[in-house]
């Protein structure tokens, strides 16, 4: 707490102080306080079941909806009331001034959705048929600014607790980013306000939970969603490392490559859905080598054509594995691809330029650079440095020169986590590969002439 | 087979499908014809009264036709139409639209409702879809009944000026017919796959409660709402069910994708030939059929089928592959270490902790012969609640049961090998195989070579 800055003091001691006076000030005459204990009821459940976004400690929830419904229900007042109830959100973590400045800051949001609702013409009460279209400007207005008053609060935090990370989000890029799209979710359910507000008058207090059931199934399933990637993302992972424990050489391989692939995927502005992809692609792309003979990879000598061969096949037999499960399709050909090279002298197919799938020019980059930086039994891990001499080197030739620099660039910028050097245990399975096929480097070699 | 365990052995008297080819498919054709019958009554009795308020009824029969364009496959290869349910509960549930009071039958319900699924379902047969129709069947009977019970009333005066009584009887019986869904749904099942109902019931209502509640809670407001702001309600509350739908419908996609991966990845032992060729996709469906066969629940089910898909896993960190994979062949200390490194690597992912568990015990024999003589007397039925469960998990003793059948077996699909292979099982149930377990794969072989 004492890390707080001055300026981010100040700042949350303002907008507690504006929302105990606008609140304080009343008026309390005519308040209809059944509706305002059960819309903040309304409120708590939502924050109780609120959604952590990211690692950092800002949270989601769906709580828009009952302002908003208390915005015409019960009036500016009512509804600052109904905003502070966030304050009794059952769930853990936050800490007491965060508490506080967020009970503080949905207050003073909602008493100024409200006045903006009142400045638009709207009266305050249930709704009838009568009050249909003309309701819905003054609306309109009180959700913007519900929605503007937020999220402009909270930035304000956010901004004045940046570096130190403690008040509330992750980086303050991440957040950026984010509110973008919480923006439109927060007006979304903040239409169902005015729902809930209209249902009143046909059902009662029945209104919100009808309204909210839908809304709260949507969410279990988007988190749903994202426990089942998360447990996928983890359950490839697991499976990919199992393929490589074979060889302790190239332990953590898949997952380097992959991270250079989004690297490069993000940097040249590939969709997400695609970055996703390559991602899967990166960590998948050398499953095929299972199928190589271990004789074969242990080898120190020249290559007879037929060993030559089997390692040249690993790419197909890579795809033969990952056919059918339902990837996008690119992701299966950059598996196939990525020992193309764009002077068409790569495997299997020897394609060249822009024949070789974009997937599998990005794959060959990541591959080989992380190849290079990796100790191997007959070299140690080279230099980052040196590893891009080479890749600048082979641009051209052997890699697509756009994905080189577009992958120097963002190394640049985040760097690169560098493999472990591999310990290795006397009594461990694994084999040692004699060379590595990804090694630029380092090109197997194939007896010329039998 | 007399079962010294004690334990009532899955296959009890309970099990009608001892001849599985004599009701395949009935209750199938017994749902469809009674919603035939029903359907070509109402139909007619609507063609011969008119069509009351066409315009609401067009407006609910474009929306349950959107529904059935929109249709969603949950996990479990369910096929589900949440926006038309919810679209055709509503219509059966209306009474006002604006001011207006509705008066319309059953039989036009019916009516709206089979011919908004039946436009609904053309875009699907255009593109190559197979219709199904019994689940339009299940669905449209629910609507039925909501329908048959609520038109008569929906006229009372009583339920008009009281809105406590209407959403009291509204939504007992959207809850009704979400039930009926749901029971109609596992007798289905219960006919197509050989499930038991129980466990197919309690398995339909785990997967249909979150998206029964958004839809029954959609309908309900649709009704009511259209009292306060007409039929723009219909497209205002289909909105918070699409996004449901959405969300539903990534889920299903991750789910399957995750299955497809690790299937394929499964084949990574078969293509590095430490195991024979399809050996882990044989195991896994015949591990799926006979734990269905011992009532075992969907999510445990998912996890059987993810341990006997990974259950070779292990012989990927042994040097050598072993000849032909075999593991029954190999010595127990052998096959023990490939269950071990496997579950390790399972281990990993952090998120399959139970199937890791059933990975690591699939050798252990069912009852430990050199503790069987002070085993058998804590194997007493009465004194089984209070120990710890004696042996393996029941997934690990069918994984342990298919993969033996399987080394056994492999490919072949004869007959007379397959029931080779059974009574070897049988001849170790003493210890080593779990009896009722290998009593159910010895039926799943038998119906599977009576389907040949």
């Amino acid at each position: 707490l004492g890390k707080l800055s001055r300026a981010a003091l100040i700042y949350i001691g303002a907008v507690v102080v504006s929302a105990v006076v606008l609140v304080a000030r009343g008026p309390f005459a005519g308040l209809r306080w059944q509706y305002v204990v059960f819309l903040g009821i309304l409120v708590i459940v939502s924050e109780s079941r609120a959604t952590q976004l990211r690692k950092g400690q800002l949270t989601w929830s769906s709580s828009s909806a009952a302002m908003l419904a208390s915005v015409v229900l019960v009036g500016p007042v009512g509804a600052a009331i109904v905003g502070a109830c966030t304050a009794l959100g059952l769930r853990r973590g936050p800490h007491l001034l965060q508490r506080v400045f967020n009970t503080a800051m949905y207050a003073l949001s909602a008493y100024l959705a409200g006045r903006a609702f009142l400045a638009f013409g709207g009266h305050v009460g249930l709704p009838d048929e009568k009050s249909f279209p003309a309701i819905i400007a003054p609306f309109a207005a009180a959700a913007l600014i519900l929605v503007a008053a937020n999220h402009g609060l909270l930035s304000g935090v956010l901004w004045l607790t940046r570096p130190r990370d403690q008040m509330s989000s992750g980086s303050s890029g991440a957040g950026v980013g984010l509110s973008a799209r919480l923006l439109l979710s927060d007006l979304g359910y903040a239409a169902y306000g005015l729902l809930m507000a209209a249902l009143w008058s046909v059902v009662g207090f029945f209104a919100p939970l009808l309204v909210l059931i839908p809304l709260f199934v949507a969410r279990w399933a988007v988190t749903q969603f994202a426990e089942q990637q998360k447990a996928y993302e983890a359950t490839v992972g697991a499976l990919c490392q199992a393929v490589e424990t074979k060889d302790f050489y190239t332990r953590g391989h898949s997952d380097r490559v992959s991270r250079g692939s989004v690297m490069i995927a993000r940097e040249i502005g590939m969709r997400g859905e695609r970055v996703e992809a390559i991602r899967y692609a990166g960590m998948l792309h050398d499953v095929g080598k299972l199928g190589v003979p271990t004789k074969v990879l242990q080898k120190t000598g020249k290559l007879t054509e037929e060993e030559y061969s089997a390692i040249q096949l690993h790419p197909m037999r890579g795809l033969d594995i990952v056919r059918e499960i339902g990837f996008l399709d690119e992701a299966l050909a950059g598996i196939m691809h990525h020992h193309e090279r764009i002077d068409g002298r790569g495997y299997p197919m020897g394609l060249a330029g822009d024949e070789i799938p974009e997937f599998a020019r990005v794959l060959a980059v990541a591959d080989a650079f992380d190849s290079m930086t990796s100790t191997r039994s007959y070299r140690g891990a080279r230099p980052v440095a040196e590893a891009i001499e080479e890749l600048r080197k082979w641009s051209g030739t052997q890699f697509d020169p756009a994905f080189v620099d577009a992958f120097v660039a963002a190394l640049k910028r985040e760097g690169w986590q560098l493999s472990e050097p591999p310990v290795i245990a006397a009594d461990d399975l694994a084999a040692v590969t004699a060379r590595d096929h990804d090694d630029p480097g380092a090109p197997l070699r194939v007896i010329d002439s039998l | 087979m007399t079962d010294s365990a004690g334990r009532t052995p899955a296959h009890s008297s309970r099990d009608p499908r001892r001849f599985p080819w004599q009701v395949r498919d009935s209750g199938q054709l017994l749902l469809v014809v009674a919603a035939g019958v029903w359907l070509v009554a109402a139909v007619a009795q609507t063609a011969a009264e008119g069509l009351r308020d066409p315009r609401i009824a067009i407006a609910f029969g474009a929306l349950i036709a959107f529904g059935e364009v929109l249709r969603l496959n949950l996990p479990g290869d369910r096929e589900t139409a949440p926006i038309g349910f919810a679209g055709a509960l509503a219509y059966a549930l209306l009474i006002k639209v604006g001011a207006h009071v509705v008066h319309y039958s059953a039989e036009q319900v019916v009516t709206v409702a089979t011919i908004g699924m039946i436009i609904g379902a053309l875009p699907h047969l255009a593109v190559g879809r197979p219709a199904r129709v019994s689940g339009m069947a299940v669905r449209l009977l629910c609507i039925a009944c909501v329908a048959y019970t609520f038109r008569p009333l929906a006229g009372n005066s009583a339920v008009e000026k009281h809105w406590g009584l209407a959403v009291t009887l509204m939504t007992a019986l959207t809850v009704i017919a979400l039930l009926l869904e749901a029971v109609l749904t596992a007798l289905l099942r219960v006919d197509e796959q050989r499930a038991r109902f129980r466990v197919a019931l309690v398995d339909e209502m785990r997967v249909q409660l979150p998206l029964g509640a958004a839809v029954g809670a959609s309908a309900l407001l649709i009704a009511f709402a259209a009292e306060v702001m007409g039929l723009a309600a219909l497209a205002v509350f289909t909105a918070p069910l699409l996004v449901t739908q959405v969300a539903f419908r990534r889920y299903a996609g991750i789910r399957a994708t995750y299955l497809q991966t690790v299937r394929a990845l499964a084949k990574v032992t078969e293509i590095g030939g430490y195991v024979e060729a399809g050996h882990s996709e044989r195991v896994s469906r015949l591990a799926v059929a006979i734990g269905r066969e011992l009532g075992i629940h969907e999510p445990q089910l998912l996890e059987l089928e993810y341990a006997a898909l990974m259950h070779d896993i292990g012989q990927l960190s042994l040097h050598d592959p072993i000849p032909g994979g075999a593991t029954v062949l190999v010595s127990r200390q052998d096959q023990q270490r490939i269950a071990e490194l496997g579950a390790d690597v399972i281990q990993q992912a952090q998120v399959l902790g139970s199937v890791a568990e059933i990975v690591r015990r699939q050798n252990e024999p069912y009852r430990d012969t050199d503790h069987a003589a002070n085993g058998r007397a804590g194997l007493v039925p009465s004194s089984k609640p209070s120990g710890p469960p004696p042996g393996p998990p029941l997934s690990s003793r069918i994984i342990k049961a298919a993969n033996a059948f399987d080394d056994l077996v492999g490919s072949s699909l004869d007959p007379g090998r397959a029931a080779a292979a059974v009574q070897r099982l049988r001849l170790d149930t003493a210890s080593e195989y779990d009896p009722a377990t290998v009593e159910a794969l010895s039926r799943v072989v038998n119906r599977r070579s009576v389907m040949l």
